[in-house]
């Protein structure tokens, strides 16, 4: 897990500088540093965060990731229990979401 | 990132105003600390309860008198604000400005806040002034006294609205 995160720049509060150096072992990686096992549930939330950032530049917001997945709020947070604001966009390797919903 | 292990942060917020755009900010709050992993406690008290009684939280309405703040949209003078239907305008332009933005109606943030694993109590002294109980509450809101409430926020931050 070090070795995969070896190169990859972090700011002050674990979120990734530079989201073109994300891959499936990076995500895996730093979700292992967060305490979570990646499931195929987790992969539906981190593909549909990677795809918003593809054509919009930014993470999306929870209520965006809810209505556009099959993932519910309660799954959501059943997913990543410390708080899917910041770990979801964590995991996809991408910046701090400044969307307020 | 390797932090040490800090206790988990709590926040409990009072909500005790029923108005439209008093509302939201208790509601936004709550939600937005559950996003981080807050743990979050709500408690909604004289017109705040409005916000989680069923019958109330889909028609709660913004005055247009006595409201300096009406600016983003049209500023409705005092006077114009006593003809009839005027909130109900107000209101209904606020709730379509709100949607704009992706936020909730006031009925599913409240529903929002409790999937996400946020709790919502309903004030007993002001259930009891409005002759309100449980059942008029939306599920699995709570109905708590005031001490209680003080008990629930001990070690946490509070946040009155």
């Amino acid at each position: 897990m070090a070795n995969v995160l070896k190169d990859i720049k972090f700011d002050a509060e674990g979120f990734m500088e530079d989201a073109k150096a994300w891959n499936e072992e990076v995500a895996k990686a730093i979700a292992e540093r967060e305490g979570i096992t990646l499931s195929p549930r987790h992969w539906v939330v981190l593909n549909y965060c990677r795809k918003e950032y593809e054509t919009k530049g930014e993470a999306p917001t929870l209520r965006n990731i809810t209505k556009n997945t099959d993932v519910n709020t309660k799954e959501l947070y059943e997913l990543f229990p410390a708080g899917p604001g910041k770990l979801a966009a964590k995991v996809a390797g991408l910046k701090k979401p400044t969307g307020c919903i | 990132m390797a932090e040490e292990k800090k206790a988990p942060r709590k926040l409990s917020i009072i909500a005790s105003k029923g108005s439209l755009d008093m509302a939201y900010p208790p509601l936004i709050l709550a939600n937005a600390a559950r996003m981080s992993g807050v743990e979050v406690n709500v408690f909604f008290t004289f017109w705040g309860l409005d916000i989680i009684t069923k019958k109330k939280q889909k028609h709660l309405h913004v005055a247009v008198v006595g409201n300096p703040n009406m600016h983003p949209w049209v500023h409705i003078p005092t006077i114009l604000g006593v003809i009839p239907g005027m909130s109900y305008l107000a209101s209904w332009m606020m709730r379509g400005e709100i949607a704009k933005l992706d936020f909730p109606p006031v009925d599913e943030f409240v529903q929002l806040i409790q999937d996400s694993g946020g709790h919502v109590y309903g004030c007993k002294m002001s259930m009891d002034m409005m002759k309100l109980t449980e059942k008029d509450l939306v599920d699995g809101a709570k109905v708590l006294g005031a001490m209680e409430f003080i008990d629930m926020a001990d070690g946490g931050q509070i946040i009155f609205v």
